[in-house]
């Protein structure tokens, strides 16, 4: 098992590099450079620009060395000084940005996956086992209606409900009076009264699809040879499926939690821009639109990375749950 | 009368399963009778679809839906009490505690009744700790005697692998242990060997008969092999289309049959007992002037060796080891072996499906000048395959289920653009007339044929090109007996006509006994022994050809061929 994680550990890193390298490729893509747009703004504002000492900021960067010792210097920077580079956009350090907006964005996000876990799962099951009850086809029903709402639409129909029926306004994450007081058991409930509807509408289509796959997986198991033995031996039948099947089913669950982790960056924009929530997914979509380029290539970077991460974090989990996995 | 009843500890009356189905009610079992008694192993024999394996499960209640029991009672007599199975509800908690309990089951698929994710001994702990009152301790200590019994080297170690790390025999054996773990009164044991090798099968068979006669069990043993029968049955029900036929003691039935379908079962066994091809083939062999067709020299092929990127050297897999065989014009060439002695890689090697890593295949074209196939580029290769072809194993996967029969049969012919329109659909006539099948089916598609239609077809497709060889990969082994023998007797059948030469590779020593000329017996990828078929069948030379003939069980219950067999010691 050890071995295994050192091999996949291992493997990450030319993974990283070649993402690395095309996240950069990707920042010097636009035409012009971080100097150029700093003259384009200097001249916007009515100053001149010096010819030379535009010339003396680009040794500075080092934007006159050729593109690979460019390359090294930013992403030397980012490995060993944490330092992304400036967004020209907000005219701010790129790290203070994202850290500011990561640890909400992984709270809701966290806090939605696990929602959707405990909702999908047994759902799922139910409606497996019970094939064509009345639960599976209301769970099937639901499910259904789930994938075809847009989230967004979701989004507003639930704050409408909340303002009209319980007199709360779910716009941001905390209510005025609390928007920059030091932390305390208030704002924490405000802040967790704030997140109930956007976990509800972050998980409602993960939950709808979920449900959908863990039946078709335990559908595919239910009657193995392996079931039937587990029943001969004399066991209950919610215990053998929990034990047997349900072990079995899991399986194709636990390698999609590799897409999840950067879905939680850069998903559900459009249900954040609508909540109003302070998290990465509307920075960078307006990064983008402003070709604000380090900050851009940064939340690409981390994107990337969060995928490999996340996909070691489901392999390693598959090779827990599976022996089959562990031993190949 | 009386004595005997005091025997019975299962007793089966009027029993009926009906499964609903979208249109109308299908009726799997019909009033079917028998009592399982102490001590003695009843057999219920048939073909597939025959209703046996859902008697059994009826047993234990866990038929899956939408099967049920319609009528009918079963009766386990156990602790001086009975108890009326059919009575007692299926999710219920008295069934659950029979269940592993007063009747152990086990399975024909000793490669899928095991969880993958559990380990061994975990399974066998978990049916102590149902139903006694044993601590997960003692439940241990347990399953590690019964692996024991079962004749698992190292029960500690093995106790905490997994099942795809056992071999197929070995995983039987853990499934016994299983069964066995709570000292059942009755084992039913639903066709335990038929996804095993002959050796293997024996060691099965000799291991439950010896544990049911130290612990006085009744048995019930469903199989479709009349030759496991006479081996270990004491008394036989033989069942068709959801109904006894016949029943009575294994003697009667092997030697004083009634039923016209129990002696049908029984002669399309006994007719595999012979070699069907006199000596006149060995005749012309033995003339000089034949040189073979197919010449196989020193053929190798070896996979992985390789360097892996972080790990161990790999030691290369010798699949097929220095082989050597002729095939001469007309004869039928047998290739016997156990799963993974290679003989199937060998058959892909000389169709050259898979390239070889050493050796030469020499073949005698039409004019009579030798080329060696592993030379082959890809236009003389596309020659050679319409001069070879070949028979696959399943009916059921290799034909192209969105194509008819017409395309299927006729796609050899359409490919290598030798007839089109008018002129393919009289050749596919012609073919399928040929195999016994009616032209008038060309347009259906596959799933509208039985198994044995199926490979008719699968022949009928072979034949198209009028080839010269055939390499038949165990082209009778997914059939029922009767239907098997048909097959045979077509093949034979079609040779004749037109002059064709066979290598059969089977693990069925029967149908090559009764098919072919010579036999190659393959073990760990070498040919240990090669000869006439008669003689390999009777008086086998080398030592693992003669554990391999001693294993294959015998249809005559006063003549118990594998209990006096032959072991060949692990080398």
């Amino acid at each position: 098992m050890l071995h295994y994680v050192i091999k996949r550990v291992l493997y990450m890193i030319p993974t990283m590099i070649a993402i690395s390298i095309v996240a950069f490729l990707l920042i010097q893509l636009p035409p012009g450079d971080f100097v150029t747009s700093l003259a384009a703004q200097m001249s916007a504002q009515g100053d001149s620009v010096d010819p030379t000492t535009l010339a003396m900021l680009r040794r500075q960067y080092g934007l006159d060395q050729p593109i690979w010792v460019q390359y090294w210097i930013w992403i030397s920077n980012i490995v060993f000084h944490g330092d992304f580079g400036r967004s020209f956009d907000f005219d701010v350090p790129v790290s203070d940005l994202l850290w500011a907006r990561l640890g909400l964005t992984f709270v809701l996000a966290f806090t939605a996956l696990v929602f959707t876990w405990l909702v999908a799962l047994p759902v799922g099951i139910y409606s497996a086992v019970r094939k064509y009850s009345v639960g599976d086809y209301v769970a099937t029903f639901l499910s259904f209606v789930g994938l075809a709402v847009p989230n967004f639409l979701l989004a507003l129909v639930l704050m409408y409900i909340a303002l009209q029926l319980f007199g709360v306004s779910i716009d941001g994450l905390y209510s005025a009076q609390y928007a920059n007081a030091p932390w305390s058991w208030e704002k924490f409930l405000d802040l967790a009264q704030h997140l109930v509807v956007p976990v509800i509408v972050l998980a409602s289509s993960g939950i709808a699809a979920l449900v959908r796959i863990m039946r078709a997986n335990l559908l595919d198991e239910l009657f193995k040879p392996y079931v039937t033995t587990a029943r001969a031996k004399g066991l209950s039948e919610w215990r053998l499926i929990a034990k047997y099947p349900v072990r079995a089913a899991l399986n194709p669950f636990v390698s999609t939690i590799g897409w999840t982790l950067p879905e939680l960056v850069s998903g559900a924009t459009v249900t954040a821009i609508v909540l109003n929530l302070p998290t990465t997914g509307p920075l960078l979509l307006r990064a983008l639109i402003a070709q604000d380029v380090y900050l851009a290539g940064a939340m690409i970077l981390m994107l990337s990375v969060l995928t490999v991460i996340g996909t070691l974090i489901s392999d390693l989990l598959l090779a827990w749950l599976d022996p089959r996995i562990r031993y190949r | 009368m009386e004595n005997r009843d005091q025997d019975s500890v299962m007793s089966v009356e009027g029993l009926s399963l009906d499964f609903k189905l979208r249109k109308g009610i299908f009726h799997a079992v019909r009033d079917v009778s028998f009592q399982i008694r102490r001590g003695q192993t009843l057999c219920l024999v048939g073909e597939s679809g025959s209703g046996k394996s859902v008697t059994a499960r009826s047993l234990m209640q866990i038929v899956d839906s939408p099967g049920r029991i319609a009528q009918g009672r079963i009766t386990l007599r156990a602790d001086g009490r009975e108890i009326d199975i059919t009575a007692l509800d299926p999710k219920g908690k008295e069934v659950r505690k029979l269940r592993g309990a007063k009747i152990g089951l086990i399975f024909q698929e000793p490669m899928s009744a095991l969880s993958p994710f559990h380990t061994i001994g975990n399974q066998i702990d978990e049916v102590t700790l149902i139903h006694t009152d044993l601590d997960a301790k003692a439940a241990r200590q347990r399953t590690l005697e019964l692996l024991r019994q079962v004749e698992i080297a190292n029960p500690e170690q093995m106790a905490e692998r997994y099942a795809f790390e056992y071999s197929g025999g070995m995983r039987q054996r853990v499934c016994i242990a299983m069964a066995l773990a709570c000292n059942p009164d009755v084992l039913i044991a639903d066709e335990p060997t038929t996804a095993l090798d002959v050796t293997t099968q024996a060691e099965i068979l000799d291991l439950v008969k010896r544990l049911q006669t130290e612990r006085g069990m009744a048995m019930l043993l469903i199989t479709h092999d009349m030759g496991i029968v006479a081996e270990v049955a004491d008394e036989v029900a033989v069942m068709r289309y959801g109904r006894i036929v016949e029943h009575g003691s294994v003697d009667k039935i092997f030697h004083a049959p009634e039923h016209p379908y129990t002696r049908q079962l029984l002669d399309a066994t006994l007719k595999l007992e012979q070699n069907a091809r006199p000596a006149t083939e060995a005749a012309e062999v033995a003339a000089p002037d034949l040189k073979p067709i197919i010449s196989v020299r020193n053929l190798a092929k070896h996979y992985g060796g390789g360097r892996k990127l972080l790990g161990k050297d790999a030691p290369a897999i010798r699949a097929v080891d220095d082989v050597s065989l002729d095939l001469m014009p007309g004869e039928n060439l047998g290739i016997v072996g156990e799963s993974g002695s290679g003989k199937t890689t060998l058959g892909r090697l000389i169709m050259r499906i898979i390239d070889p890593t050493a050796g030469t295949i020499l073949y005698r074209q039409k004019d009579g000048s030798e080329v060696d196939v592993a030379a082959l580029d890809k236009a003389q290769l596309r020659a050679y395959h319409a001069e070879v072809r070949m028979i696959f194993q399943d009916p059921f996967a290799s034909l192209n289920p969105r194509m008819t029969v017409k395309q299927i049969v006729g796609d050899p012919l359409y490919v290598n653009k030798l007839a089109g329109g008018r002129a393919l659909e009289e050749k596919v006539a012609e073919l399928l007339d040929m195999v016994g099948l009616e032209p008038s089916m060309m347009d259906r598609y596959p799933h509208a044929f039985s198994g044995g239609q199926r490979q008719r077809i699968g022949i009928a497709r072979a034949l198209a090109l009028n080839p010269r060889v055939i390499i038949a990969d165990e082209a009778t082994s997914a059939l029922d007996v009767s239907i098997r023998s048909q097959i045979l007797d077509l093949l034979l059948d079609v040779q004749r006509r037109l002059g064709l030469s066979f290598i059969f590779i089977s693990h069925d020593i029967s149908v090559v006994r009764y098919f072919c000329d010579r036999v190659a017996v393959m073990h760990r990828g070498k040919v240990v022994e090669q000869g006439e078929a008669a003689r390999i069948c009777v008086a086998p030379e080398h030592p693992y050809s003669q554990a391999l003939i001693s294993a294959v069980p015998n249809p005559d219950p006063r003549n118990k061929r594998m209990l006096q067999r032959v072991r060949l010691n692990a080398s």
